[in-house]
């Protein structure tokens, strides 16, 4: 589902990505994990042609950026630690606004499915600034999976978010999940990541150093294995 | 869902469809806040008042200045509205939802420019009367009608992209009029010379220079602004 060879990006003389490799097979739910200045988001951007690649080769559902660029974002649903959304619009208003513009045919039904999804039925009439920052999170993964794409990109979706948020926020992602799409997460937050992702890759210095499954270093081991990575 | 939702993968298609959403979402989002316009339009009458009170003319040198005043006016306000606009968009990472849109960039820049150009177009419709009645000229011809329109879509076709580019910097506030103002002075000079001409009433074959000017300046840098957008936003 992705495919990234030998990705570069730079800013200026600044490198961010050395020539990073990363394969997701349909359905994973990755976990990209590292340091602050690592180069998460701004691998992400790139997966999300927000950013263009130096070098190297980066392929998304099929697509290769940043020359199929249009398929790549009909296919590809982006949640990050900004909400994206309008806040002098309602919840409604900002579904129908992207409705629109990924043309979508047939949206009012789509929208109130997403909304009940996410537990904003009932707030769907009120301006999206009135909602605290969980339901704003819980908004933007609406937005986000709206037009149902093959994969969602989550750049640090937690930030910001108290413990009850967060659940909430966990219970979405978990159902966004379920449905087979194919999900790259970047977290701080080890145990959220190990309780929801399948891999983990360990990204440092623009690379990717380590990579593992839940399946070959058992639960509650993410912490060891991703030091263990950051050492080496 | 049962199946999967269709989405037109024909981006020409879907162009017309994404320009109207954006100006929809715009003035939508304004007609609720009323930030940038009454911003714009405080502004605005802010500047007529004090050349009003600062020049005291006479009746004649009035109308000598006025297009240059108008045109000022036009120009201080049109930058805070341009500013404010992408500022809005870029403050809770809006702009990244509009570029995930699956439609060509281009109908993001165009939606831009159609509600930029509506917020200013209002103002001016409200400044002219004001000023109007202060400096006790009379405004409402349509020659000068068509110039304001002319100069506000050549100004705010510019000032639409470099306000794209400049609001990714942090010092935007001041980056926007010093990337600006160089750009537009054809677009100023042209629009003040034809205002004068009408409002002095020159023979149109001696207005006709500016205002084709104007015209040429339009079509080029809309032109030019629809070629780079793209890459304008993309980083």
């Amino acid at each position: 589902m992705i495919t990234v060879k030998k990705l570069v990006k730079r800013f200026g003389h600044k490198v961010v990505l050395r020539g990073l490799d990363f394969d997701v097979q349909p359905g994973e739910f990755v976990a990209l994990l590292g340091p602050n200045g690592a180069g998460k988001t701004t691998f992400l951007r790139v997966l999300a042609s927000l950013s263009r690649p130096s070098l190297g080769v980066v392929q998304v559902a099929g697509f290769r950026l940043p020359d199929e660029s249009a398929a790549v974002r009909a296919r590809l649903g982006v949640v990050s630690h900004l909400p994206l959304l309008y806040g002098d619009l309602t919840a409604d208003e900002n579904l129908r606004f992207y409705a629109r513009m990924y043309n979508i045919s047939k949206y009012e039904l789509r929208i109130t499915e997403v909304l009940e999804m996410v537990g904003l039925e009932n707030r769907r009439r009120d301006l999206v600034r009135t909602y605290s920052r969980g339901m704003q999170q819980r908004l933007a993964i609406g937005r986000a999976v709206l037009h149902d794409p093959d994969v969602i990109l989550f750049d640090e979706p937690y930030t910001g978010l108290d413990q009850d948020a967060s659940s909430m926020l966990d219970e979405v992602l978990k159902t966004v999940a379920a449905k087979g799409r194919t999900v790259v997460m970047t977290s701080h937050d080890l145990a959220r990541a190990e309780e929801l992702a399948t891999r983990f890759d360990i990204l440092s210095h623009g690379v990717i150093t380590a990579t593992g499954n839940r399946n070959e270093f058992g639960n509650g081991n993410l912490l060891s294995f991703y030091k263990k990575a950051l050492a080496g | 869902m049962a199946e999967r939702l269709l989405i037109s993968q024909a981006p020409k298609g879907n162009f017309i469809k994404a320009v109207s959403a954006v100006v929809w979402k715009d003035l939508q989002a304004e007609f609720r806040s009323r930030e940038l316009f009454s911003a714009m339009l405080v502004f605005s009458l802010l500047i007529i008042l004090i050349f009003n009170f600062a020049l005291e003319l006479d009746i004649t040198t009035r109308r000598s200045v006025t297009s240059g005043v108008l045109w000022a006016t036009f120009a201080f306000a049109g930058t805070l509205g341009l500013n404010r606009s992408m500022a809005i968009e870029k403050d809770r990472g809006c702009l990244d939802g509009l570029l995930l849109a699956p439609v060509d960039r281009s109908a993001i820049y165009f939606g831009k420019v159609i509600s930029n150009l509506t917020f200013m177009l209002i103002v001016e419709i409200i400044v002219l009367p004001v000023y109007s009645v202060l400096y006790n000229v009379n405004l409402f011809h349509p020659g000068l009608l068509l110039v304001i329109l002319l100069g506000s879509i050549g100004y705010v076709g510019v000032g639409t992209l470099l306000a794209a580019m400049s609001v990714q910097t942090r010092t935007r506030d001041i980056l926007l009029p010093i990337l600006l103002f160089p750009v537009v002075i054809p677009v100023l000079l042209a629009a003040v010379k034809a205002s004068a001409g009408f409002l002095e009433g020159l023979e149109f074959s001696e207005i006709l220079s500016p205002l084709s000017l104007l015209i040429a300046y339009d079509v080029i840098f809309i032109s030019v602004a629809f070629m780079v957008f793209d890459n304008v936003v993309e980083e």
